[in-house]
């Protein structure tokens, strides 16, 4: 016990200097500075969304103009418009970004924690409990990814939780195997002999000596899947099978300007912009932050 | 190679019934919703539990399940609810429909993302590379039906160039095709390109292409002779598995721009809860995945001779 403290005492101030090494090296990346740069936009706006002076997104300011007119005419108060129930369009894009990365959030976090429960115990333990845990990890693999959404959206129905598993039904699979590669391949490592010498059960060796050493590749990963649940949710979204109205969507306010496409074309341009730079944030981060670690 | 042949067969064949098995389950438990869906939402459980007698559905599970797998092999995948026709009249169609869009797409997704990955790979970190990179990466990164919002926008909306629609109902019309394939080349594309451009890289940087360029090789040899050959292995593998995510891509697609194919007839299914059609679908859409994953495995061990010795 003493000894792991004495270990653990001097990591913390290197702890911290390895993340300003890797904000240091972010910046040798233009593509990965610029993928954060768009990720951060979109959580600030989200944080402060509540303290922008912006309309109420459920109020609908209905009013005899065709929809989406008043964009154009200069003076209007609503920048960009107003949908077809008249509700501010800036503003629901805005409160959109709050709800869909809180969701995204909850989701990957649930499926990390399986996934990488999962691939630690059937890369350490090996044996009858990798085979099974892999097969089940196959067969999910084998579904094509929307199918899989709909198919369990369609049984459980469409709330905040379900989408939740739907997400770490289709996603833990995936970091499963990938957690499940690398143990495989740090376990035969000379500290974790150590560590079984010393009689450290299991539980300790495959949570505190294996799974921070396996957290590179991870960190890049998560990137990239944080996009793709972000993608996911605002699809089902999309086709109706996502979070319940009347809560501002990017899915679903794409979903509902698309037949008004013809007289207000901005009205779905705007939440399609919106997704399509966050989630091109995601995937310029994951790029710049893979190209950083296979430098060194 | 036989071993391992047999061996990825074994495997699909247990994912396949795996995969039967969880849809049987999924009915089983639904069955008296099902029937409440067939005979109208007022009727009572007594006359649901009738209608489930007389369909054989109350009948031990184990030997239903070996009857349904049976039916399902004779291509009768039961009745659809909510059309009230059997599947099979309806699936066959749609399957038809989304072949001839998976069609057009890889005849163009192929040439075309091999074309631009090799060209990006052939020099890291050139400006042609960074050009072609970038612009893949943001092709992927705009979900399906943010780009089909974008490219309505352009072309029907602002040019009026291409119908907004595609649902063929007065006729078979190539017009109509044009977007629903854009959208899925943007999105598979810039996936194919990014990874043929890494394997390209990878070739290029590797010793015996320096060796061939030290010899004195004209430039055009080493890339057409040495490079190529082996650069465009893993893309292979890669293509094959766009299979697979077409079978997603299609469902957004086909609803945005109302086609009338596979995708729109699984959602359609899901959202009315049409179970018969739902299990088709996705006995369809699984198959045709681990029929993509087993052939891209083959294929990569015939056309890669350093792990065929091994």
């Amino acid at each position: 016990m003493t000894d792991s403290q004495a270990q653990s005492t001097p990591a913390m101030p290197s702890r911290f200097m390895g993340l300003l090494r890797g904000i240091a090296l972010m910046r040798e990346s233009w593509f990965g500075m610029f993928g954060a740069a768009l990720v951060l936009f979109w959580v600030i706006m989200a944080i402060i969304a509540p303290l922008l002076p912006l309309y109420d997104p459920l109020q609908s300011f209905t009013t005899l103009e065709p929809i989406g007119t008043e964009a154009f005419d200069g003076s209007g108060t609503h920048w960009l418009g107003t949908d077809n129930r008249g509700r501010d369009v800036l503003s629901r894009v805005i409160w959109g970004s709050q709800r869909v990365l809180i969701w995204a959030s909850i989701a990957i976090v649930c499926a990390y924690i399986v996934g990488v429960t999962m691939g630690v115990i059937a890369g350490y333990l090996g044996g009858w409990i990798d085979d099974i845990v892999s097969f089940a990890a196959n067969v999910l693999i084998s579904f094509p990814v929307l199918v899989l959404y709909v198919l369990i959206i369609a049984f459980l129905g469409a709330s905040g939780v379900n989408i939740v598993i739907a997400v770490t039904f289709t996603t833990a699979p995936i970091v499963m195997r990938i957690v499940r590669g690398l143990i495989m391949d740090l376990r035969t490592r000379d500290y974790v002999a150590a560590a079984q010498t010393r009689g450290e059960s299991a539980w300790y060796i495959m949570f505190v000596e294996l799974l921070p050493n396996a957290r590179g590749p991870l960190i890049v990963d998560l990137c990239l899947r944080f996009g793709y649940t972000v993608v996911a949710i605002a699809t089902l979204s999309f086709l109706g099978l996502g979070l319940p109205p009347p809560d501002p969507d990017w899915g679903l306010m794409i979903r509902e300007a698309v037949p008004l496409g013809t007289y207000a074309g901005h009205v779905m341009l705007v939440p399609a912009l919106a997704l399509s730079t966050l989630i091109l944030g995601f995937n310029m981060m994951a790029d710049g932050l893979r190209e950083i670690s296979l430098r060194d | 190679m036989l071993m391992f042949v047999t061996r990825r067969l074994i495997q699909m064949i247990l994912i396949m019934i795996t995969v039967s098995v969880i849809l049987f389950t999924i009915f089983e438990f639904n069955k008296m919703s099902v029937a409440g869906q067939v005979l109208g939402p007022y009727t009572t459980t007594e006359q649901r539990e009738i209608w489930l007698e007389r369909q054989g559905f109350m009948e031990p599970p184990v030997g239903r399940y070996f009857e349904w797998v049976g039916n399902v092999f004779r291509g009768d995948f039961g009745q659809s609810i909510q059309l009230r026709v059997p599947v099979s009249e309806v699936l066959w169609d749609r399957l038809r429909m989304t072949g001839i869009l998976g069609f057009w797409l890889f005849a163009f997704l192929i040439p075309l993302s091999l074309l631009f990955g090799v060209l990006a790979g052939i020099k890291e970190g050139s400006f042609r590379d960074r050009a072609i990179s970038t612009t893949a990466v943001a092709t992927t990164s705009v979900p399906e039906f943010a780009s089909a919002t974008f490219l309505t926008a352009i072309f029907v909306f602002w040019l009026g160039w291409l119908p907004g629609t595609s649902g063929m109902h007065g006729g078979f019309d190539p017009l109509q095709l044009v977007l629903p394939i854009l959208v899925l080349l943007l999105y598979g594309g810039g996936y194919v390109i990014r990874m043929t451009r890494a394997s390209m890289a990878e070739v290029m940087s590797s010793q015996y292409i320096r060796t061939a360029i030290l010899k004195g090789m004209p430039y055009r040899r080493v890339i057409m002779r040495h490079a190529l050959r082996n650069a465009l292995i893993a893309p292979f593998t890669v293509i094959m598995l766009q299979l697979n995510y077409l079978l997603s891509g299609v469902i957004v697609v086909e609803v945005f721009f109302a086609y009338r194919g596979f995708g729109s007839l699984l959602l359609d299914a899901a959202l009315f809860g049409d179970i018969f059609v739902i299990q088709a679908c996705t006995l369809i859409a699984v198959f045709i995945a681990v029929l993509s994953y087993f052939l891209s495995d083959i294929g990569y061990m015939l056309l890669n001779p350093r792990i065929r010795v091994s």
